[in-house]
């Protein structure tokens, strides 16, 4: 598949997530408005905002697992249908139900079924593929395990393993750190790190705005509409957090000293 | 083995030890094998005792019962696994009013009957998702307005055939309850032939229907139909209930479809061997809930396959090793023991340290005040492993107890030291678990560094 890569006209760096005048509504009220959203390949991106402010949405509606009402998306410059097996996702962890009965090794080896395509079955190279994406998430020794048996870092681990088996290009993970130990949250920032070394665009919707700016480069902040967008150091700015979030901004100022955001 | 002599014996170990494949994939055939004893006896057994004679009705209607059992059992794990156990009841029973319009355009020709019956029941899925889809409706009012509404329109449709000078309408009430007396062999070959049809679709499809079973959203992200699939999926449990309608009836259709698929869920992990298992106990069901209702000719058949297959649902739930009842309370009282033993184990170690010497007794009514039942389950197993005795109504360790009692109280602190120093030491990262020993978890290069931190400390506290 020949994939020619949007060219972002100012500084020639290729464009991984391109979407447009995207809007999504729910009951006529809308969750995301008018979204014009650019980000360039290679970089470790948080997507930031309140409840409610339309994080999830804008990932569901970029992999058009929601309706849209308006607006494009393109991935390296093609519709997503062309392009699916350069994208990873990783849903959050309570939309399934861990009761299911299967193990550890069979639902990471689920994020090679589209590769697969219709009907064949995964074989050997599937198990192995599969055994080295729980080694890189820590989970080897859990391959056999029963689902239900994993703790809520484990189950976020092994969605992880199931996204990095994709062997994709740009991955979409919807609150990977939400209500995870510190092993988890260790293991993850890790593993976003390690994609970001590998030339890999990652998008996270995340939540802790202590740990965003030592965690990411990049930063969308969201509310319904795009309050900004761009490098980190120059985006995270206590006045964008402001237009954000609204007045609880004291508690802000305090956030980014402790992650040492004056350093730059 | 740092815990050696607080492990439990293993005769209890093996309630808490974590199953894994293997062992589940012995006890599925273990209880695939003891089924089919149990079937295999089960014949002379209601000849002899319950005096069942085995003419040629009796022997249709058995198989048609064991094979309507595998198709219905099968198909509905994924009712069951997709929470949709309640839509086979709607399903079941929005196919009646398609039994009487057919019956009304058609006649009485059965296969035309069945068809009928499975496109209103598809049009009762369809309308479901429709209203569930586009509507703020949830799922439970989508179905039970459905049932409602369809059955309905089945009786009163039912009702005004029966009131028409037509004998050929004789009999077509037994779709509500059923009637399996009235199974021929060609139904049975249909239930086969169908049954076989839509195993090979499920075998086709089968990783897509299990991952639309387990995480829609990621299937859809991977480009799969999911909206194709899960319809699909629908119209085989739409298949399976229509098969069943003669023998079971549209109100009891839903036991025999999610019946032997929550029976087998109890023994497995694994959705194939679920799937495998149901089929067995669906067969069993279907065979001998049929044979036992040949004892009398006013036995019903299929409400008895529906008892039967309940009975193979209770003892699941009670017995099957992990999930069930027993085990559990099992489980709970090892674990019970377990953690009494350390705590009183700790107990007596620290009291009699306080008081200068490890081997100090302690008052067993002050052990009783202050623990209450704790105590006297731990000083019981600490007596029967030969780590404490007692004498003029105190308890003291024994020189074994005492080992185990540091050993114990070392390991607790070193995690202690690991959830300080973890940074500082430079250690691995690894989720902190107290009941396990330190050395087991981490590599000997980071245990040793916290062996040493923890003399230092002492030497320091001791100086």
């Amino acid at each position: 598949m020949s994939v020619h890569s949007g060219r972002d006209p100012q500084n020639g760096s290729a464009t991984a997530l391109e979407i447009d005048d995207l809007t999504v509504a729910y009951n006529s009220k809308p969750a995301i408005w008018d979204i014009d959203l650019r980000v360039p390949e290679g970089v470790l991106m948080a997507v930031i905002g309140p409840n409610g402010a339309g994080k999830s949405t804008l990932i569901k509606a970029a992999l058009k697992l929601i309706p849209r009402a308006a607006g494009t998306v393109r991935f390296y410059g093609q519709p997503y249908e062309h392009v699916r097996g350069l994208v990873g996702y990783v849903p959050q962890r309570g939309s399934v139900d861990w009761d299911f009965p299967t193990t550890v090794l069979d639902v990471v080896s689920m994020g090679l079924y589209g590769r697969l395509g219709w009907i064949r079955r995964p074989g050997q190279s599937e198990r192995e593929s599969a055994m080295h994406a729980l080694e890189q998430v820590g989970m080897q020794d859990f391959a056999d395990r029963q689902i239900s048996q994993l703790s809520g870092g484990q189950q976020q681990r092994t969605f992880l393993a199931r996204a990095l088996v994709q062997d994709a290009r740009i991955y979409l993970m919807d609150e990977p750190f939400a209500a995870v130990d510190a092993v988890t949250e260790r293991a993850i920032i890790t593993i976003l790190r390690q994609l970001r070394a590998r030339g890999k665009t990652v998008v996270v919707v995340h939540h802790d705005l202590q740990t965003a700016p030592e965690y990411f480069d990049w930063v969308t902040l969201l509310n319904v509409e795009i309050v900004a967008t761009g490098p980190i150091a120059t985006t995270f700015t206590p006045d964008n957090l402001r237009q954000t979030y609204g007045g609880r901004v004291a508690y802000l100022h305090e956030g980014q000293r402790i992650a040492g955001l004056e350093e730059e | 083995m740092f815990f050696a002599p607080l492990r439990v014996p293993s005769r209890i170990k093996t309630f808490t030890t974590t199953m894994t494949n293997h062992t589940s994939d012995r006890r599925i055939w273990l209880l695939i094998t003891a089924t089919a004893i149990i079937a295999a006896l089960f014949i002379p057994f209601s000849q002899l005792v319950l005096h069942v004679e085995y003419d040629y009705t009796l022997r249709t209607v058995a198989l048609g019962g064991a094979l309507l059992g595998i198709v219905s059992g099968v198909l509905g794990c994924f009712a069951v696994l997709r929470r949709q156990s309640l839509l086979g009841d709607a399903l079941s029973h929005a196919a009646l009013p398609g039994v009487a319009i057919a019956f009304l355009l058609a006649g009485r020709d059965l296969g035309l009957l069945l068809i009928g019956a499975g496109v209103t029941s598809w049009l009762g899925v369809f309308f479901i998702r429709l209203v569930t889809g586009t509507t703020r409706i949830k799922q439970d009012a989508a179905m039970g307005i459905v049932l409602a509404a369809w059955f309905a329109a089945g009786i009163a449709l039912l009702v005004y055939i029966q009131a028409r000078p037509d004998a050929s309408q004789a009999g077509l009430d037994t779709f509500i309850f059923g009637q399996a007396a009235a199974i021929i062999e060609r139904d049975v070959r249909l239930i086969a032939a169908v049954g076989a049809v839509s195993f090979i679709v499920l075998a086709l499809f089968w990783k897509e229907f299990k991952l639309i079973t387990f995480d829609p959203e990621f299937a859809g992200a991977n480009g799969f139909r999911v909206n194709l699939l899960s319809m699909t999926l629908s119209t085989l449990i739409v298949v399976a209930i229509v098969l069943g309608l003669q023998l079971a009836g549209v109100i009891l259709m839903v036991g025999m479809l999610i019946a032997s698929g929550i029976a087998a869920r109890q023994w497995t992990n694994q959705l194939g061997q679920m799937v495998i298992l149901s089929a067995v106990f669906g067969a069993f069901a279907g065979g001998a809930g049929a044979i036992v209702s040949a004892v009398d000719a006013d036995i019903p058949t299929g409400p008895l396959i529906v008892v039967v297959a309940f009975l193979l649902v209770a003892l699941s739930l009670g017995f099957a090793p992990g999930r069930g009842l027993v085990w559990t309370l099992l489980r709970q009282r090892s674990d019970r023991r377990r953690f009494a033993a350390q705590t009183i184990l700790q107990d007596l170690y620290h009291y009699a340290l306080d008081h200068g010497r490890a081997d100090l007794p302690a008052p067993e009514p002050f052990l009783l005040g202050v623990r209450g039942a704790t105590a006297r389950e731990g000083l019981r197993q600490l007596h029967a492993r030969g780590h404490a005795q007692r004498s003029n109504g105190a308890w003291m360790l024994t020189p074994a107890g005492i080992e185990a009692a540091a050993r114990d109280d070392r390991n607790h602190q070193l995690w202690s030291l690991y959830r300080q120093y973890a940074d500082d030491l430079d250690l691995p990262t690894i989720a902190e678990d107290r009941q396990q020993d330190i050395a087991d978890a981490l590599p000997p290069a980071a245990v040793a560094k916290l062996e040493y931190k923890l003399d230092t400390i002492r030497n320091a506290a001791t100086q």
